[in-house]
């Protein structure tokens, strides 16, 4: 009678990429011995993001507009070598092709590192450490509703700042760490989330995001010029600028794409690097942290006073490590842990009205139900991600300012996409933590989904709000 | 590495892990890496507070030499961002080696000083330089210390 059960399990609803073959009959209610491929820890990590070359390249599941970005680099670049480059190779220099080559290497390396490096992404709290903050957090008890945000004060540099806890990643933030809700960690130094890179900005990445559109300035502000030139070059003597325009027709995209992009890049480098003398990001710069707007007298504790200091302290401080370990293998007892549970629970969910099965199974359900793995990938199959943390507002609005436009103002629209598109395995994973959530109601994972912050409703429209009024919890 | 595991082996076959204990981050400087010193009360039974503060200010210190932003950093921040940090891909990093370094003292702190208390420090780098945590175990044979308890998740109810 047990057989049948087993045999039926669907293969979809296992998480795990390869799937493990289908149990043979009457073996199941022991562990597999089977040995399994280890698994390296990219394939379990519980943030929306994704992962290519066996884990070494990292970027955020929505690819946001980084494809646009590429594709105007090298259209642009490549228009003006095709056509501007020869003509003012003849009239000019032939160093103009060898300036344009380097900036234009430049701006794609710069760009394909901030895209695919891991921002600065915090891994989740472990049960024993989510268990240990909870204790020393006075709890009412109620669980009914949300709690209260929990806050932690600390004192820096003589200055109050407030950590705030996260509720996806079981742990109280880090300062100037905060939660983004489009991948769903927490990033150390969070800036903003970038769509035209398609990746968050953090501490990890900020260099590279900030060398890639300081020279992309260089080189957008360099095609403008030599195609100005090589414009004006060819309708002197009287000809013209519509026979200069005929003679090259590619020199007119170039233009239109370099005239519009020139400023907002210019003006988005301009505030980077503002942000970069006085040690911000542009998250405390939206929300004014620092600017006394609550009428204290607040300084920002992390600014070391120097504008040359504070640069090199951003950009030349030493590369701090990843703390994720995309490449690392999973301990093997977890593993196989996982393992028989992914087995188990879908059968216990698809038969469970058959006493036969849940019997057998319980007891192993209820060892799984406390393996870390199972816990720290339960949370993400929740709704509540597309509310997780207040901050996520500042994150999704993060350039704001109408002179920056094209910088990052896109990423509100891609959050709608948040609760759509989740692919297969998370749809598989949440489907299991809400089945196991029937049997084995644990409180410290059954957080209500609830937004209880009033930003939550103003923060989709309100793109231009400074952060002040946005989030009254600050 | 071999012969912590082997301790940890050890440990785990004749020992029942009892709780954890979790060093938190001081954040008074800054977000520069720094775990408090402070002396957890389940310790007290088991480790001088001056070996236990040691170690704490030694792993301090490397952190700080890690995360030092002098000279030698501003040197090499320059000729990265002229290679369009290209040598990241090449070369191992001054933080890399430093946490090497580190890896290696507490594997050594672990054999000679907390295996033989019944303790193991987890190097913080395996919890996100978030916390260092510790193991305490307790034999299998005696029974519990005031500091255990059997359940190491979830008691919220004490």
């Amino acid at each position: 009678m047990k057989n049948c059960e087993y045999q039926q399990i669907d293969p979809q609803a296992l998480p795990t990429p390869t799937p493990t073959p289908p149990p043979h009959h009457g073996n199941d209610t022991e562990k597999k011995k089977e040995p399994r491929r280890p698994r390296r820890k990219w394939e379990v990590f519980p943030g929306k993001n994704r992962f290519y070359c066996n884990g070494r390249i990292i970027v955020a599941r929505q690819s946001g507009v980084l494809p646009l970005t590429l594709g105007l680099i090298l259209v642009t670049s490549g228009l003006f070598f095709i056509f501007d480059c020869p003509f003012l190779v003849k009239h000019l220099t032939s160093c103009i092709p060898v300036i344009g080559g380097v900036l234009f290497v430049f701006v794609l390396i710069t760009l394909l590192q901030t895209s695919f490096t891991d921002p600065g992404i915090l891994p989740r709290a472990t049960p024993d450490e989510a268990a240990d903050i909870e204790k020393q957090i006075d709890n009412t008890g109620n669980t009914s509703y949300r709690p209260p945000p929990r806050t932690k004060e600390v004192l820096i540099n003589q200055q109050v700042v407030k950590l705030k806890y996260c509720f996806t990643c079981k742990m109280f933030r880090p300062p100037r760490t905060s939660h983004c809700s489009l991948c769903d960690n927490c990033v150390e130094r969070f800036d903003h989330h970038c769509p035209w890179v398609g990746n968050c900005v953090g501490k990890r990445n900020y260099r590279f995001f900030y060398t890639f559109i300081v020279s992309l300035s260089f080189l957008t502000a360099f095609i403008f010029g030599c195609v100005t030139t090589h414009l004006a070059l060819r309708a002197q003597g009287g000809k013209g600028l519509v026979f200069a325009l005929q003679e090259s027709p590619g020199s007119a995209v170039e233009l239109v794409i370099c005239f519009f992009s020139v400023w907002s890049i210019l003006g988005l480098s301009g505030f980077h690097t503002y942000l970069v003398a006085s040690n911000l990001t542009t998250n405390e710069d939206i929300k004014g942290s620092w600017s006394g707007k609550s009428g204290e007298d607040v300084t920002n504790p992390y600014s070391h006073k120097n504008i040359f200091i504070n640069c090199c302290s951003v950009l030349c401080a030493p590369m701090p490590p990843s703390l994720i370990d995309r490449r690392g293998f999973l301990p093997a007892d977890e593993s196989a842990q996982t393992g028989s549970a992914d087995i188990e629970l879908p059968t216990l969910a698809a038969k469970s009205e058959i006493n036969v099965c849940t019997q057998g199974t319980k007891g192993l359900l209820e060892s799984a139900a406390l393996s870390p793995l199972l816990s720290t990938s339960c949370p993400q199959g929740k709704p509540q991600n597309a509310h997780s943390c207040p901050e996520t507002s500042p994150a999704l609005n993060s350039d704001p300012t109408s002179e920056f436009s094209k910088g990052c103002r896109g990423n509100h629209t891609s959050s709608s996409h948040d609760d759509t598109s989740r692919p297969r395995h998370t749809k598989a994973r949440s489907k299991k933590c809400r089945r196991e959530a029937l049997h084995i109601p644990n409180p410290a994972f059954d957080v209500p989904v609830s937004p209880t912050s009033p930003d939550a409703a103003p923060d989709s429209k309100a793109r231009s709000h400074k952060g002040g009024s946005l989030t009254p919890l600050h | 590495m071999a012969t912590e595991f082997h301790n940890l082996q050890e440990l785990r076959h004749s020992a029942s892990l009892a709780n954890k204990v979790f060093i938190q981050r001081d954040y008074s400087e800054g977000t520069t890496c720094k775990f408090q010193t402070k002396f957890p009360s389940e310790l007290e039974s088991r480790i001088e507070r001056t070996l236990f503060e040691d170690t704490v200010k030694t792993l301090n210190n490397y952190y700080a030499e890690a995360e030092k932003i002098g000279g030698q950093s501003y040197l090499e921040g320059c000729l990265a961002c002229a290679t369009a940090y290209l040598i990241f891909l090449c070369m191992e990093t001054r933080y890399e080696k430093v946490l090497k370094k580190i890896a290696k003292y507490i594997q050594e702190q672990n054999e000679k000083i907390y295996a033989p208390r019944g303790l193991l420090i987890t190097d913080p780098i395996e919890r996100g330089m978030r916390v260092i945590e510790i193991s305490i175990y307790e034999d299998r044979g005696s029974s519990g210390s005031s500091s255990g308890s059997s359940s190491v998740s979830g008691s919220t109810a004490r």
